[in-house]
């Protein structure tokens, strides 16, 4: 069984959003997915860290966002940390059409549900949340080199 | 995320050329509002061909721009959005509230002389 592990720990500013979606669309690549679900893994990825630092750290750009990425032979599992202020009420904040800002959608979670084959959240007030998100795929036989 | 703008009386064309999420929505909203408070814009086309890329912090600023103008006796059109960007707005329902268009053409033409 082929694995592999990335890790990215970087700060919590928004220009790092587009650089998580990079690292995504490069790992999809390799895993020869789809253009497809590339594009969705991405919007997937570039919504739970939009949340680590919009929510978790209200913006402040002082703290640490953890991106980790764990590859098996038919599993994408994906990772994203804040040590932020925490959900008071996961179930609540993943409905549709909720947010606490009207500005906002309040899609992020419906997309990640929408785009990922698993969706986990767990949180904590004061000590942060951890969204681990999984994607399954074919293994696509790997030519020897 | 590259913005071009043109105005031609009170209608605002803005071409995104980029990808749209939660650190280039500010841009876009300070590029409307500002256009909508100093020039009373009311009708503002957005031209999305060469976005890239979309995500809720980049629905919401289009979401909020509609609310706005809406409240303000005023529209906004969306021309030009590409399949995968398209996809994306379907499943916000976005196409249910806002006007969509094949190209600036028949966004300017649709409302006008009316």
């Amino acid at each position: 069984m082929k694995t592999n592990q990335l890790i990215l720990t970087f700060s919590s500013i928004s220009e790092n959003v587009g650089i998580t979606r990079m690292l995504i669309a490069s790992v999809g690549a390799q895993l020869d997915l789809p253009l497809n679900d590339i594009e969705e893994l991405k919007v997937a990825v570039s919504e739970a860290v939009s949340n680590a630092i919009i929510h978790g750290y209200k913006n402040n750009p002082n703290h640490i966002v953890y991106l980790d990425l764990d590859i098996t032979n038919d599993t994408l599992k994906i990772i994203v940390k804040d040590e932020g202020c925490g959900i008071s009420n996961v179930e609540q904040a993943m409905q549709p059409a909720y947010s606490t800002d009207p500005e906002r959608m309040g899609l992020g979670f419906v997309f990640m549900q929408s785009f990922m084959d698993e969706l986990q959240v767990e949180s904590t007030l004061e000590v942060g949340t951890t969204v681990t998100m999984m994607k399954h795929f074919k293994q696509t036989p790997t030519a020897s080199h | 995320m590259n913005l071009e703008k043109k105005i031609e009386r009170l209608t605002l064309l803005l071409r995104l050329d980029g990808e749209l999420d939660m650190h280039t929505a500010s841009m876009v909203r300070q590029a409307i509002d500002s256009e909508i408070e100093k020039r009373g814009i009311r009708t503002v086309i957005l031209n999305l061909q060469d976005v890239r890329f979309i995500d809720s912090s980049g629905l919401g600023v289009i979401l909020g721009r509609y609310k706005k103008l809406l409240s303000l006796g005023g529209k906004l059109k969306i021309t030009n959005v590409p399949p995968h960007i398209y996809k994306i707005m379907e499943l916000s329902g976005l196409p249910k509230i806002i006007n969509f268009y094949l190209d600036e053409a028949h966004a300017y033409e649709e409302g006008r002389g009316a």
